[in-house]
Order: C-alpha cells, then sequence, then structure tokens
C-alpha cells in the first residue's frame, strides 16, 4: 500500500466508529474447515462489513533450518475475517473465523488464550476434518460449542449419534444452525455464552 | 450411514510447539496473563508491546509532523476507539507490522490502549450475562 498520501485510507464509516465509551472488549472464535461457513456466521451477526487482517509466514520462519536467501522461501499469507457486535457502550465483542490448521493460530498471539470460547463449525459431509480442531481446543482448555452448519445435502445424524462420534461429553452443547440466518447465528452465539455462564456458575475451572 | 468416529483430548496434554516460529513468540506455557500489558518480543530483539488482535486503541493527540505516512494513517484511523485488528484491516497491513507500529506510538504516548478482557480461571458472570443481554437484543 502506498502511504505517501494517508488521507485516502478508507477507515471506518461513521455510522461503524465505536464510541468514546468502549473500554474493553472481548472475543469468539470460529473455526472450522475451509468452507464451512465461518465466514457467513461472521457476517450475518456483524454489525460491521467483516474485515480481513492478514498475517504472513514464510517457510523459513517455520522450518527447523533458516535457508535464507535460498530461492525456496516462501511465504504464505493467512487471513483471517472478522465481525463485531457492540454489547454495551463500554463493551464490544468481536467474532473471528479462523482456519481450522492449528500452525495457523501462532500467528495471531492469543487467538484462543484470550478468547472468551470457541464455535466449532461442522459440515457433516466432512465431519473428521473438525475432529483436529476440537482436539486441540480441549487440550488448551478452550470451551466450545459444536455448529453442525445444515447443508441440504448433507447426512443428518440424531445429536446422540453425532455425540458419540465427537467424543463430547454430555455437557457440551451441540446444534444445527443454518450460518447464513442471522438469529440462527445468534443464537450459536448465545448457547455458548449460556454454556460459558454454566460453567462460570460450577466455580473455577481446573 | 455410520458417522466417523473421533476420540476426546484433555487440557494439558502437550500443546503444538510453535513458539520459535515466524512472528510475536507465542507464551510457552499457554497461560494468559491479562496484567501483562507490554513483554519484550519479535525477533532481532525489538522491543513489541503484547497488543491483543482485540485492544482498543485510541489516538491521544493528532499526528505529529515527525510521524511516517503509517503512523499517521494509524493516529487518523483511532480517533474513535478501534481494535487494533480492525487497524490492520484499514491500513492493509499484517497484524505483525501493525503491532510494531503500536509499540512505538505507544511509548511515544500518541496512543492509548486498552486492554481486552481475557477469559480467567473464573469466568466473570457478569460479563456473561452482560455478553447475553447484548446478543438478545440482536
Amino acid at each position: 500500500m502506498d502511504f505517501k498520501n494517508s488521507d485516502t485510507i478508507p477507515g471506518p464509516r461513521t455510522e461503524d466508529r465505536l464510541p468514546h465509551t468502549a473500554e474493553a472488549a472481548v472475543k469468539i472464535v470460529i473455526v472450522g474447515g475451509f468452507g464451512v461457513g465461518k465466514t457467513t456466521m461472521v457476517g450475518s451477526v456483524s454489525e460491521i462489513r467483516p474485515l480481513t487482517t492478514e498475517e504472513t509466514m514464510t517457510q523459513a520462519g517455520i522450518g527447523v533450518d533458516d535457508n535464507y536467501g535460498s530461492a525456496s522461501k516462501t511465504a504464505t499469507t493467512v487471513a483471517m475475517d472478522f465481525g463485531r457486535i457492540s454489547i454495551t457502550d463500554q463493551l464490544v465483542l468481536y467474532l473471528f473465523g479462523t482456519p481450522g490448521q492449528e500452525r495457523f493460530w501462532f500467528l495471531w498471539n492469543g487467538l484462543f488464550e484470550g478468547a472468551l470460547g470457541a464455535v466449532v463449525l461442522v459440515d457433516t459431509r466432512r465431519l473428521d476434518v473438525s475432529f483436529d480442531v476440537m482436539g486441540r481446543l480441549e487440550e488448551r482448555g478452550v470451551p466450545f460449542v459444536v455448529a453442525v452448519n445444515t447443508f441440504p445435502d448433507a447426512p443428518r445424524y440424531p445429536v446422540a449419534e453425532l455425540r458419540g462420534a465427537l467424543d463430547l461429553a454430555e455437557e457440551i452443547p451441540i446444534l444445527d444452525c443454518d450460518v447464513r440466518r442471522r438469529a440462527s447465528s445468534r443464537d450459536v452465539l448465545l448457547t455458548l455464552t449460556r454454556f460459558l455462564h454454566s460453567i462460570a456458575m460450577k466455580g473455577p475451572l481446573g | 450411514m455410520t458417522p466417523p468416529q473421533r476420540q476426546r483430548r484433555s487440557p494439558g496434554q502437550e500443546p503444538y510447539a510453535a513458539s520459535s516460529a515466524a512472528g510475536p513468540p507465542s507464551k510457552d506455557d499457554g497461560t494468559p496473563n491479562p496484567e501483562r500489558l507490554f513483554v519484550i518480543g519479535g525477533e532481532g530483539g525489538g522491543e513489541r508491546a503484547d497488543i491483543d488482535l482485540v485492544t482498543l486503541i485510541v489516538a491521544r493527540a493528532d499526528p505529529p509532523v515527525s510521524a511516517t505516512p503509517e503512523q499517521a494513517a494509524l493516529l487518523r484511523l483511532c480517533a474513535a476507539p478501534l481494535s487494533a485488528a480492525e487497524l490492520s484491516a484499514y491500513l492493509g497491513l499484517p497484524f505483525s507490522v501493525v503491532t510494531v507500529l503500536l509499540t512505538d506510538l505507544l511509548a511515544t504516548e500518541l496512543v492509548q490502549a486498552r486492554a481486552p478482557v481475557v477469559r480467567q480461571k473464573v469466568a466473570d458472570r457478569n460479563l456473561l450475562e452482560a455478553v447475553m443481554h447484548g446478543l438478545q437484543k440482536l
């Protein structure tokens, strides 16, 4: 980007500006495989048009040896879409749709560690794509709910069967959703928040 | 048709160790510390402020004449509070670059950072209730 004329950089529209009273933000991460509907979900509930933050990683940065200067060094740009919901004049909620591959997560400092919780968005046609993500969240102690984005041609499983297949504890909510619908996406976030609240009521986490 | 079968994992299992990889080093033990606003980070010995994606940034002053074009653009953007993630999006810069810019601007007190509320061992019920009420209004 050319910064010679910084006046031309498009900022937030007037209606997208946060009030000066905004003092803190929280985040919820929506994680799932490619094409499962993360960005659609972010867009359906966000008060702003979804935005994208990018990070670049180089192969040399990941590898064990630094073959700098080598022509084989490749850069990968990882993009993450996000949206925003103003909760009160003081509190703002951000939603991040994150690639399912864990090797990207470290690019954003504290992406999961600081999040209130996560939504694992699954497609029953490719259920196993989400297995690793759930395992990683469990290892990190990040509370999550499972939202099944109901594609028309996807197999429907009874919740009990799905719970068994995903090996999820009884208390972890599983729900169907249509991420294109605002109310449906909102209900997923509400289910997560209620779940987090129920954990909080039980006292300190392990 | 039978779905594929997964096996549950437990907390504390060795997480993916990528702390030496590109970008800001991640916390080794994965324990969030909301008190710690500044850390020594980055590569090449540079200091980098501990900026979260949702740290809210507010300009404290108009861009000084000495400001770089990037700094000036950033300061104009956050005349009203804006998250670091939004700054990255509007500036079209990688998040790590925004973090470096913000480190300088924080050091010279040209911006103020409002730290995010992060997940605690004991979640804040009032906070969660506020989020629920906010979502219900959607």
